[in-house]
């Protein structure tokens, strides 16, 4: 007999909002925005899908993201009694070095990133090779909303509602042949729209390159998205096509991919490069194992108040265990960092 | 006291930040991670105040106006002030005030030990900065306030750890620091035109 064990990220009956009540929430919001409507009309469109969450700034979707919209699966992966992080702190405090090294810098000069047209190259131990037009990209692939945590290396963390669609779904559309055995991704290469790549006194090696093991690329909890709180990623956000892998540091989620290759060997990733004793390829989530310089055992869950810190212990593979732990069996995680 | 009002000046200029940062903290104005933001803001004002300091003696040479010495242990005491809110905000937004977390800390992060030494330096030239010591110590003192080189070196050692990616806001501070120090080399120094020298001896000495 298959007996079914709930994993500890599973949606359950119970976590979903009761319609009634989100239902009478939107009637409210729209009652409250329609004496505005008015004078703001064009915009109406695409604030009725973004109020599914609060103080979302809608954005300008590009029509196949609106396309798949309807049909996206709302709360597919959700995390039991934690608050989603305000939608203003998970796009106005990242690291997104092409853009500036300080936490605001991807918000402030991010709006110089040109998403569409956008294409990405998928090739190396593929049967399908190929430069597909984003859109084309996205045909075969159903939304999906999935809420994880997210830790960064720098022991800060934040919970967001991504949208995208799991990576194995693309590998069964590119097919990679038996000699693939690592994925890499790669972000875009633009000096002339991200200054951080113009600065002459960095240290990163641009373009920003990320990899997974594919057994990892395969696991139904890593998924490229094209979204976030409703609606498509805002650009400091890695628009329009990025990685989130929940288990690892948020480094390895790569943003603004033009590049998907299958590889024999594993790739030398971007803080392997600058400072590999800091920044190991697996990059895992993992409280015992301390960055050189920093304790990796708890966390700052953002937005952390001045006089009331949210300081909580950091959970192993954070808190995804159930679903990944099985990757890594037999492999010693204190070297293999 | 000469120069009152413009000594007036230099402490409000230094008092007002920490201020506006707290206000804006509690204001909910320096995003999701307040704590961490007035931790980096008050360790780059230290090191901004320690230039700063350093550059009052080329700069009295230079223009010959005492006024620059006149503020010079003030904005050392303030470098002080900065250094001890810095190491405040970390104990308590960074280590939440986990004081076996502080041990482990000091024991294995060398940029931590690092600045726990600029720390401690910075101390004893606080606590040495007034009249009393100055007369104990007597030819002592000057010998031991040329620590202060040594904390800038310190200080920019514990910077250069922490970044991560982009060394050119570090290569900014640390050129300003190397240019404040090649003018004290000896054979630099006396090439510096020394304009008005007597006023400039009595002024050091008040």
């Amino acid at each position: 007999m298959l007996i079914k064990l709930p994993k500890a990220s599973d949606c359950q009956e119970s976590d979903v909002t009761p319609e009634s009540f989100y239902l009478s929430r939107r009637s409210l919001l729209g009652g409250a925005l329609a004496g505005i409507a008015a004078s703001s009309l064009p915009r109406w469109v695409s604030a009725d899908e973004a109020a599914r969450y609060p103080d979302v700034e809608p954005g300008k979707a590009p029509n196949w993201f609106a396309e798949k919209l309807p049909a996206t699966k709302w709360q597919a992966v959700t995390v039991k009694d934690e608050s989603i992080t305000p939608f203003k702190d998970a796009t106005h405090y990242n690291n997104f070095y092409e853009f500036g090294t300080d936490k605001g810098d991807p918000a402030k000069n991010a709006g110089s990133l040109k998403t569409e047209p956008w294409s990405v190259v998928i090739d190396g131990e593929v049967a399908k090779p190929g430069r597909y037009a984003l859109e084309d990209f996205m045909k075969p692939y159903q939304l999906e909303e999935r809420i994880y945590r997210l830790r960064c290396v720098e022991a800060w963390s934040m919970v967001i509602p991504w949208m995208g669609f799991p990576i194995s779904a693309l590998l069964k559309q590119v097919e990679p042949t038996s000699k693939a055995k690592y994925i890499r991704f790669e972000t875009l290469q633009d000096a002339k729209s991200m200054p951080g790549q113009r600065s002459s006194f960095g240290l990163i090696d641009w373009p920003y390159v990320e990899g997974l093991r594919l057994d990892e690329a395969m696991n139904p909890l890593a998924i490229l998205a094209v979204g976030m709180y409703g609606r498509e990623l805002p650009n400091q956000n890695g628009a329009p096509l990025r990685l989130v892998v929940p288990w690892k540091y948020g480094f390895k989620s790569v943003k603004s991919i033009v590049r998907i290759s299958l590889v024999s060997e594993q790739p030398k990733t971007t803080w392997q490069s600058i400072a590999a004793d800091e920044y190991g390829f697996y990059a895992n989530v993992n409280p015992t194992v301390d960055h050189p310089r920093w304790t990796q055992a708890r966390e700052r869950r953002l937005p952390s108040g001045l006089f009331s810190p949210n300081v909580r212990e950091t959970q192993m593979f954070n808190g995804y265990s159930d679903e990944v732990a099985s990757l890594y069996t037999g492999l010693d995680l204190r070297k293999n960092y | 006291m000469r120069y009152p009002i413009w000594r007036i000046g230099v402490f409000i200029a230094a008092a007002v930040w920490p201020l506006l940062w707290l206000y804006e903290a509690w204001s909910f104005a320096l995003g999701p991670d307040p704590g961490k933001v007035l931790v980096d803001r008050l360790g780059l004002g230290t090191l901004i105040l320690l230039l700063i300091t350093l550059g009052m003696t080329p700069l009295q040479k230079l223009s010959g106006w005492a006024g620059w010495i006149a503020v010079r242990r003030q904005l050392g005491l303030w470098c002080f002030a900065y250094v001890v809110l810095h190491l405040a905000a970390y104990c308590v937004f960074v280590l939440g005030l986990d004081w076996s977390q502080l041990g482990v800390e000091l024991r294995k992060r060398p940029y931590i030990i690092v600045g726990a030494l600029g720390f401690l330096s910075l101390l004893v030239l606080a606590l040495t900065s007034n009249r009393y010591s100055q007369r104990r110590l007597g030819s002592r003192w000057k010998k031991l306030h040329r620590l202060v080189y040594v904390i800038l070196g310190l200080g920019l050692l514990h910077m250069l750890w922490i970044v991560r990616a982009d060394l050119k806001e570090w290569a900014i501070y640390a050129s300003i620091g190397a240019l404040l120090l090649v003018l004290r080399v000896p054979p630099v120094a006396r090439r510096i035109p020394r304009r008005i020298t007597k006023k400039a001896t009595t002024a050091t000495k008040a």
